[in-house]
This record gives C-alpha cells, structure tokens and sequence, in this order.
C-alpha cells in the first residue's frame, strides 16, 4: 500500500478539503490506557497526519481487558506497542513517542499539537494538564474525559464544551474507586466521543 | 445572585477558592468556567463572584 494509494483512499471518503485539514493536524495522546489507546487508534484510522503519544507506563495483563494492546505487546512501553499497532492500521501517520511522565515541568512536550486529548487515569493528573494547557498554551483545543466506570448506561456519556476551547467527554461522576473497575465498552465510547470531537474541530465544527 | 453548576445561589463577595473551600471541593481536581471563559488556577484566590456571573466548576473524576 503506497502513500498515494492510502491517501487516495481516504479522500475518496472524507473529501478532499477534510483529509487535507485532518493530514496538516497533530494531536498530542496524552495517556495510553483505556482511552488513549482507543483515541490514537480511531485517529490514525481517519488520517489524522501526526499524533503525539505520551506514557511512561508498560502494557500489563490488567490492562488486556480494555486497552487496545495483545499478548505479544505485554511488557513492552505502551507508546512503543502503540506505535507498532498504528504502523499496522495507518503506516502514513506519523508518530512520534514520548515515553515518560507528562508533568508540568515537562510540558512542552506538546508543544507542537493543535489539539490535546487527556488520556489519564488520575483525577489530580486530569486537572493539572487540563488547567496546565490552559494557562500555558491558550491557543490549543483541549479534548478531556471524565467518569466512564462501572456498568452504568452507555446513554449518561456526553460531550459538554467549557470556555472556547476545552470540551470534556463522559457522565462525570462515575469514579473508578467507587465503581470498583472500567468496561471495555463505555471506555470505547468516552474515548470515540473524544476521537469525535477531535475530528469535528479539525473540521472547524466547534459546537458539541 | 449566581448561576452555578446550573443553580442560582447567594455566593456575591466570595472568591472563587472560598467558594470551593465552602463547598467541599478539591482544589486539585477542579477546572473553573466563569461567564464562559476558563479561570486560571492562579486567580481563583484574587477572583470574587457578583451577581449576574455564571460558573460551572468541573470536579474530575478518576478512570481512563
């Protein structure tokens, strides 16, 4: 499959005009757990030019039960297993890994995306990247999510918009210490309703 | 009167952190919208609501 064949492809879908606007951007995954794995995914799959993957962490056995990693990818670093993941679905995308920590200190890290996706686990994180973006690169979107646990009704899981450039995904009160753990599927769907957010204001459709 | 989280309350003169100490948030899981702009962390102390303003505090919570 040559550059040419796959771009050609999706232009035939999305249009010419959108696949350019989608080729140009860069996304920054920040977390590579059940979220981010499925947002970099559906991402590459719909031709996004670049995505930044941030993780420090390393594909264990918990995580097979709702994270887009295999057997063969245990123990490897998540950005280095998702990076060989998307080289299968999108070998066009360009990818670049960052495999540590993503802190205040080392922000800058996402510099060059439009748009950041908050991927983490922790709440405490979820805030300090979301308030850190905020302050420090007014000018990026920001795609966060908030409260997919449990077994709750697949129907609570939204999308709200806070500000002119902060959108976050989810019912935002399920917490996984209170649910006890997350479900394949409504993490798949908090991470899709951000995948599609992402693409919507790629496409300049800014409302939720 | 202030519109917050989608009910009118009597919070006039509060800073935004008195509000959220008052009101048992966790300053270190909150982003703050006030009147349709994110209030940066630095300035909930210096922030005071009056009436007419609308906010919407975001508390996130944990799972991903």
């Amino acid at each position: 499959m040559t550059r040419e064949e796959w771009y050609s492809t999706l232009e035939q879908r999305h249009g010419a005009d959108l696949q350019q606007k989608f080729s140009q951007s860069c996304v920054a995954v920040c977390g590579l757990g059940g979220l981010g794995s499925n947002t970099a995914i559906s991402l590459a799959r719909s031709g996004v030019g670049m995505l930044i993957l941030i993780d420090f962490d390393k594909v264990d056995i918990s995580n097979l039960h709702r994270q887009q990693y295999a057997v063969s990818h245990l123990g490897m670093y998540k950005t280095e297993a998702m990076k060989n993941i998307l080289t299968e679905i999108a070998p066009y995308c360009s990818v670049i890994t960052h495999n540590v920590k993503l802190t205040d200190e080392n922000l800058s890290l996402i510099a060059d995306c439009d748009i950041v996706c908050e991927c983490f686990d922790n709440a405490e994180n979820k805030a300090i990247l979301v308030n850190g973006v905020t302050e420090r690169y007014p000018e990026k979107y920001i795609v966060a999510a908030s409260g997919m646990s449990g077994l709750h009704s697949c129907n609570t899981i939204v999308t709200k918009k806070y500000g002119k450039r902060l959108y976050i995904c989810g019912d935002g009160t399920s917490e996984v210490s209170d649910d006890g753990t997350l479900f394949a599927p409504r993490v798949m769907l908090c991470a899709a309703h951000q995948s599609n957010m992402i693409l919507r204001i790629i496409a300049e459709k800014f409302e939720v | 009167m202030i519109k917050i989280n989608g009910t009118e309350q009597d919070s006039a003169g509060k800073s935004v952190a008195q509000f959220l100490a008052e009101n048992g948030y966790d300053i270190k899981r909150v982003a703050v919208e006030l009147n349709e702009g994110i209030l940066l962390k630095s300035q909930y102390e210096d922030t005071f609501l009056k009436d007419g303003d609308v906010m919407e505090v975001v508390s996130f919570v944990g799972g991903g």
